[in-house]
C-alpha cells in the first residue's frame, strides 16, 4: 500500500454525510492509491453508494475532507472531481436514453489528466463487440448486459485512472456477468485503479488488493483478501453470506 | 379570389411560421432541458426589435444593427441567467415564473425609459426592398423571403448542433439526466447558461428580422410569448420538431383564419390548441412527463 500522498488518487477523511436528516456515514476514511483495486462491500443500505457519492461530490459530506491527488477537493463540484481522472458506474447506469449508443460512448471521450488515450472507440468496440452491433440503437433500446457493457464502455473513453463500479454486475444474466468480470480483470490489468462494489464474493476475493466492509455508515473491516478468505465469520457477520 | 391570392397568403403564413419557430424553440429548450419556465423570453423579442431599431438609426444600417444587436441581447441573456435565473434551478416552476414575470416588468419599463412609448418602424435595407412580381397585380416582398431563408438557415444550423456535435450530445444528455452528465466530468452550469444564452439569441434574433415588417411598439413582447406558449404546448415541451410543426400550424391557421374567417380569427389558434390537447394531451411531439 503507498503511503505518499501524491500516490493516493483519493484520500477523504472523516465523512460525516446525510440525506436531509438521515445521518449515513459516520465519519468514514476512504483512501485509494494508483493502481490499487479495492472492493467496498456491505448489506443493502449500509452506505457504500452514499460513500461513492461524497467522493464524487454529488451528496458532499457535511463534513470531512476529500483530497485527489494531496488536493483539497471537499465540496468541489463533481466535473472538477471526476475530471481528475475518475470515472464512474452508477448502479442504475445512467444510459442516456435519449441518445445512440455511439452518442453515447463519444459524448464524453477524451484523454485521461496525464494524456492518455489508452481507450477510444475501436478498442471499446473490440472489448464489447456486441455493442458495435448497436451503435445506432438508441440506450433505452438495450438489453440490461448491453447497457452495463455501454456504461462501463462509456467510463473507459474517458480514460480514468480510476474507474468507480457499483453493482455492475447485478441483475445480470451469468454469461454477461463473465463477460464484465473478465473486462474488470483487463482493467486492472492496464494499470488502472478501481473500487467495485458487488455481492460476488468469490469474484472479489480473486480481485482485490484490498477489502473495505461498511456496516450502519462506518467501516467494519479493512483487510487484504487472503486475509477476508482465511476468516468466514466475517462474511457471515457483515456480508450475510 | 385567384390562386396568386393564397400563394401571398401560404408564403406569408410560412414565414409568420418560421418567425415563430426561433422564438419558441428557445422557449422549448430550456423548458425540456432546463425544466425552466421563463416568461421574459418575449422581452428578448422586443429587446432585439428595438435594438434593430435603435441601432439602425444610430448607424445608418440594418446589418450592422443586427451584428452589434446580437452581442448586446446575448449579454444581457447572459447577465439574466447568471444573476437570476440560475438560481432557481432547484425551485418550483411557481418561483421561476414569478421571478421572469417580474422581468418582464422591468424591461417593459427599462423600454419605455430608454426608447419612450412611441410606436417605431426600422426601414427594409435597400437591398431587399423590392418585391417580386407573381402576377399582374399580386407581387412578393424580397424582405418577407429573406426573413424565411434567415430563419431555415438557423434552423439547419440549430438541428446540425443538437443532432451532429458533442455539445448536442450533452444538451440532450442534459435533458434525460443531468446528474449523470456531471459525473462524466461536464459542466452542467455552464452547459445551461449556453442554452439559455442561445435560447436568448434566438429571440433577439427574431425580433431584430421581425422589426422591419412589424412596427416596434411597448407590449411587443407578450403578444409573441403568448402565442410562443401555445406553440410549444402544440408541439410537445421540449420537442424541437413539434416546435417547428406547431409553429407552421398556427402561421398556417393564424394567416389563412385572417383570410376566410376573420370574425374568427383571434379565437382560431387557441381552438387549434384545444382540439390538439383532447386528442395527444402532452402535445405532437411530447413525451409523457
Amino acid at each position: 500500500m503507498a503511503n505518499q500522498t501524491q500516490d493516493l488518487i483519493i484520500d477523504a477523511q472523516g465523512l460525516q454525510t446525510y440525506y436531509g436528516d438521515s445521518h449515513i456515514l459516520h465519519g468514514i476514511s476512504f483512501s485509494i492509491a494508483r493502481g490499487e483495486t479495492l472492493s467496498l462491500m456491505g448489506r443493502n443500505g449500509m452506505g457504500k453508494t452514499t460513500l461513492l457519492r461524497s467522493l464524487l461530490g454529488l451528496t458532499p459530506p457535511r463534513e470531512g475532507t476529500v483530497k485527489i491527488y494531496g488536493r483539497d477537493m471537499t465540496g468541489a463540484p463533481t466535473h472538477k472531481i471526476v475530471r481528475q481522472g475518475i470515472a464512474f458506474v452508477p448502479e442504475d447506469r445512467g444510459i442516456f436514453p435519449n441518445l445512440t449508443v455511439k452518442e453515447n460512448l463519444v459524448m464524453t471521450s477524451r484523454p485521461g489528466p496525464d494524456g492518455r488515450k489508452d481507450w477510444d472507440l475501436k478498442r471499446v468496440l473490440d472489448t464489447f463487440p456486441r455493442l458495435a452491433q448497436r451503435m445506432n440503437h438508441m440506450g433505452n433500446h438495450l438489453s440490461g448486459g448491453e447497457q452495463q457493457m455501454l456504461t462501463v464502455g462509456r467510463a473507459l473513453m474517458t480514460n480514468p485512472e480510476l474507474l468507480i463500479l457499483d453493482e455492475a454486475t447485478e441483475g445480470l444474466a451469468p454469461l454477461i456477468r463473465k463477460e464484465i468480470w473478465s473486462v474488470v480483470r483487463e482493467i486492472k490489468a492496464s494499470g488502472i485503479a478501481a473500487v467495485i462494489v458487488d455481492k460476488d464474493l468469490k469474484a472479489l476475493l480473486e480481485l482485490a488488493d484490498r477489502n473495505i466492509i461498511i456496516s450502519k455508515g462506518q467501516i467494519v473491516y479493512e483487510g487484504s483478501s487472503a486475509d477476508l478468505a482465511a476468516n468466514p465469520e466475517i462474511h457471515t457477520r457483515h456480508l450475510g453470506v | 379570389m385567384e390562386l396568386s391570392f393564397y400563394l401571398v397568403q401560404l408564403l406569408n403564413a410560412v414565414q409568420y411560421g418560421f418567425l415563430l419557430f426561433l422564438v419558441a424553440s428557445g422557449l422549448t429548450l430550456r423548458f425540456g432541458i432546463m425544466g425552466i419556465i421563463n416568461l421574459a423570453h418575449g422581452s428578448f423579442y422586443m429587446v432585439g426589435a428595438y435594438l434593430a431599431y435603435w441601432l439602425t438609426d444610430l448607424t445608418g444600417s440594418f446589418w450592422l444593427a443586427i451584428l452589434l444587436g446580437l452581442p448586446i441581447a446575448l449579454g444581457v441573456g447572459y447577465l439574466v441567467e447568471r444573476f437570476a435565473i440560475s438560481f432557481l434551478y432547484q425551485r418550483d416552476h411557481l418561483y421561476q415564473v414569478l421571478l421572469t414575470f417580474a422581468l418582464i416588468l422591468v424591461f417593459n419599463e427599462l423600454q419605455q425609459i430608454l426608447w419612450g412609448t412611441d410606436v417605431h418602424g426600422v426601414v427594409i435595407p435597400e437591398i431587399l426592398a423590392g418585391s417580386i412580381p407573381l402576377t399582374d397585380n399580386q407581387s412578393y416582398p424580397v424582405y418577407r423571403l429573406f426573413i424565411s431563408a434567415a430563419c431555415i438557415a438557423i434552423a439547419c444550423g440549430m438541428y446540425w448542433v443538437i443532432q451532429k456535435t458533442r455539445l448536442g450530445m450533452m444538451i440532450r444528455a442534459g435533458a434525460s439526466n443531468r446528474e449523470m452528465v456531471q459525473a462524466l466530468g461536464i459542466d452542467v452550469n455552464r452547459l445551461f447558461a449556453f442554452v439559455f444564452s442561445l435560447g436568448v439569441a434566438l429571440a433577439a434574433f427574431a425580433g431584430m428580422l421581425a422589426a422591419p415588417v412589424d412596427s416596434v411598439y411597448p407590449g411587443m413582447g407578450e403578444n409573441v410569448l403568448i402565442i410562443s406558449f401555445v406553440v410549444v404546448v402544440i408541439g410537445g415541451t421540449g420537442s424541437i420538431k413539434g416546435t417547428f410543426v406547431g409553429a407552421m400550424l398556427i402561421g398556417l391557421v393564424s394567416t389563412f383564419g385572417k383570410v376566410l374567417l376573420p370574425e374568427m380569427a383571434s379565437i382560431m389558434v387557441y381552438a387549434l390548441m384545444a382540439i390538439i390537447l383532447l386528442w395527444r394531451p402532452h402535445g405532437l411531439f411530447g413525451r409523457a412527463v
